[in-house]
């Protein structure tokens, strides 16, 4: 269970949110809506623990994520605007790397399954460099797929999927919120999970 | 929960490292060539007179290697924080000064070591006799590894910054003058016929201390600047 | 009786205490300057080795050790303010710099104006000067860092940690200046030391003194405008006699 409480945050001089405050459980969805600029980035960042909030308190089961550093970062799965993947290695190295770093060691066999579902098939070995900027979006997006994180922090996901891969998404996370997963993510397009309602949280 | 070992992190991220580089070799090569360059363009710019030179050389290589390994700290965090995958290394469930002690590894094997190799070779164009050969590479081996480190909080501090090139050579050059003082002074003993073991054993005691704590500051000035 | 020193710390509180206080540091810094130049120049006897020349270490022995203990006080407001997260102390500690910059210039300045006539070079590599040298590159590198962040905090958090950093290396870097001085024969400024006139003693003593409130004062000022500066978006900087004109 995540738990925000008063939660502020200021960029540069002035104040971006003030006041936040929600709870989320297992199974839930949370939306972050807002104009540009009202700060949906850098809530994500902050509840990633990147970034210390003036003022209010994150709790991950209980304790604050302060506290649990390396313990919470093992329990979050974030994808940030930028794809975080290398362009000199192909895409089942990148796959592999940055699994091994969050703790998942995973055969060739299960990434290469991961990035078949996510439409990459026949694509495996390819270097990232050669990639469509959809396709590395979905190099990316293939870690979720992995990832045995419960709370999935995604800015933007759906940024330069086209429409298939929009609908392979809502399904990955609707599998993931039936697993007893929470995921908060932004986005400006539409993203429909089936028989999930999304909560939603207005920024100013 | 992670099953991730200190020993597996720390293999991962230099393996990782050492992988990308060889896919882009070049960088690597920068490097060296320039350090060769600038040691080469000593002798052209202050004359060949070959005594001079001798005594010239320890200072010549030094200086030429901590401008190298200037010019390669911008590889250290910049590559990986403009694609984002620094930001997923924040994240690592495992310690972070760990991590970065590991890229500080890999980069010290990929700018550092190749230097070290490559300095006899320049000291025999210099003339420089075999034993003050053989305690300029042990001092460039102690030494070396203590400019990857404090370059790592520079390169860290200034992580995409304008112009943070420049900047970082400002920090961290002035921070490197003990490491100079003493890599020279080992080979200017043993030239001069005494020991160079005080000098050398201060730059271990260097080596020791950066091992000590520049991992852990780096790793909060990574914290700093990816706010 | 307790004080309440968090009260001051706010940014609000301070500027207007500090408003306060600049004319109680400034006036006795300028009369001790002058009374300091006075002894200097008119009460200390002419000294017997270096004749008039020597006149100068009224000023380039305070700047210097006020540019060594101003570098530590800085790193230690600057660590204060990492620590506790108290943006005032980060904001006296870029307050500091440009003065501790500042001293460490006019020490080189003067040591060079000081071994013309002494030793016929402007420069000698000795050891205090090398040091002094050093010192003035990590000022301008703190400068310059925090110059190039746009954002405050983070250029108050990253400065803070390179002048701790730095800090820790005034010492070895020192030390090791000295080890390679000795070893390269250099020559070295002394003074006549224990023999030193009483006059001259008070002189020194005067000058570092001044010296000691114009870095309060200035840095006063400067914290001043940076608060201005930072909350200038605030209600209280908007209801400021002075910004109201």
């Amino acid at each position: 269970m995540l738990e925000v409480t008063n939660l502020a945050c200021t960029r540069g001089e002035h104040q971006l949110f003030a006041g936040i405050n929600f709870v989320l459980r297992a199974g839930e969805l949370l939306q972050v809506q807002g104009a540009n600029g009202s700060g949906k980035t850098t809530l994500l960042r902050t509840l990633c623990g990147f970034i210390q909030p003036l003022a209010g308190d994150i709790r991950w089961k209980g304790q604050s994520i302060r506290v649990l550093d390396e313990e919470y970062f093992a329990d979050i799965a974030y994808l940030g605007h930028l794809n975080a993947i290398k362009d000199e290695l192909n895409a089942l190295e990148n796959l592999r790397i940055t699994c091994a770093l969050a703790g998942n060691s995973v055969s060739d066999s299960v990434a290469i399954a991961a990035l078949r579902r996510l439409g990459l098939r026949g694509r495996e070995t390819f270097p990232v460099k050669v990639l469509s900027q959809g396709q590395r979006r979905r190099v990316a997006l293939a870690r979720l797929l992995i990832s045995k994180a419960p709370l999935w922090i995604l800015d933007e996901p759906l940024a330069a999927l086209d429409v298939s891969a929009v609908v392979l998404m809502q399904d990955v996370i609707g599998e993931h919120l039936a697993n007893q997963g929470m995921v908060i993510f932004t986005t400006h397009q539409s993203l429909d999970v089936a028989g999930v309602e999304p909560r939603r949280l207005q920024l100013s | 929960m992670s099953n991730l070992s200190l020993h597996g992190l720390m293999a991962l991220v230099i393996s990782r490292d050492l992988t990308l580089a060889m896919r882009r070799r070049s960088d690597v090569l920068t490097t060296l060539i320039f350090f060769v360059m600038v040691v080469s363009l000593f002798p052209l710019a202050v004359g060949s007179e070959i005594e001079m030179l001798r005594k010239m050389a320890p200072g010549v290589v030094w200086v030429a290697a901590l401008l190298a390994s200037m010019l390669s700290l911008g590889r250290m965090f910049s590559a990986d924080y403009l694609d984002g995958t620094l930001e997923q290394m924040l994240l690592v469930p495992q310690s972070l000064s760990m991590l970065v002690l590991s890229k500080i590894i890999a980069h010290w094997m990929l700018s550092g070591l190749p230097l070290v190799l490559i300095a006899p070779v320049l000291g025999l164009q210099f003339d420089m006799a075999g034993d003050a050969l053989l305690i300029m590479v042990v001092a460039l081996l102690l030494g070396t590894p203590v400019l990857s480190m404090v370059g790592a909080i520079g390169a860290a501090l200034t992580l995409g910054l304008r112009g943070g090139g420049v900047l970082v050579s400002l920090l961290v050059l002035p921070l490197c003058i003990p490491v100079l003082i003493f890599g020279t002074g080992a080979v200017a003993a043993i030239t001069d016929g005494m020991s160079a073991a005080a000098n050398l054993s201060l730059l271990g005691a260097f080596l020791l201390m950066s091992l000590l704590f520049t991992p852990w500051v780096a790793a909060q000035a990574l914290r700093i600047s990816m706010e | 009786m307790a004080i309440n020193w968090f009260k001051y710390s706010a940014p609000s509180t301070f500027y207007v205490l500090a408003g306060k206080l600049i004319p109680w540091f400034a006036w006795p810094a300028a009369i001790l300057f002058f009374v300091g130049m006075y002894i200097g120049f008119f009460v200390a006897p002419t000294d017997a080795v270096q004749s008039e020349a020597y006149r100068i270490i009224f000023i380039h022995v305070p700047a210097s050790i006020l540019s060594m203990i101003i570098y530590l006080v800085m790193a230690g407001y600057a660590a204060l303010g990492l620590v506790f997260n108290t943006r005032l102390s980060s904001m006296m500690a870029t307050a500091l710099a440009p003065t501790g910059a500042l001293f460490a210039f006019i020490s080189l300045w003067t040591g060079a104006l000081w071994g013309k006539p002494m030793w016929g070079a402007w420069w000698v590599w000795d050891a205090r000067l090398t040091s002094e040298l050093i010192l003035l590159f990590l000022y301008l590198g703190f400068i310059a860092l925090q110059a190039s962040i746009e954002d405050p905090r983070r250029a108050d958090r990253a400065g803070a940690l390179l002048a701790i950093v730095g800090s820790v290396n005034v010492p070895i870097i020192y030390f090791s200046v000295q080890w390679w001085n000795t070893l390269h024969q250099g020559s070295t400024i002394k003074l006549s030391g224990t023999s030193m006139h009483i006059a001259m003693q008070q002189a020194m003593f005067t000058m570092l003194a001044a010296m000691w409130l114009y870095v309060i004062t200035v840095a006063l000022m400067r914290v001043r405008s940076i608060i201005l500066e930072r909350e200038r978006n605030t209600q209280w900087v908007a209801d400021l006699a002075e910004v109201k004109q």
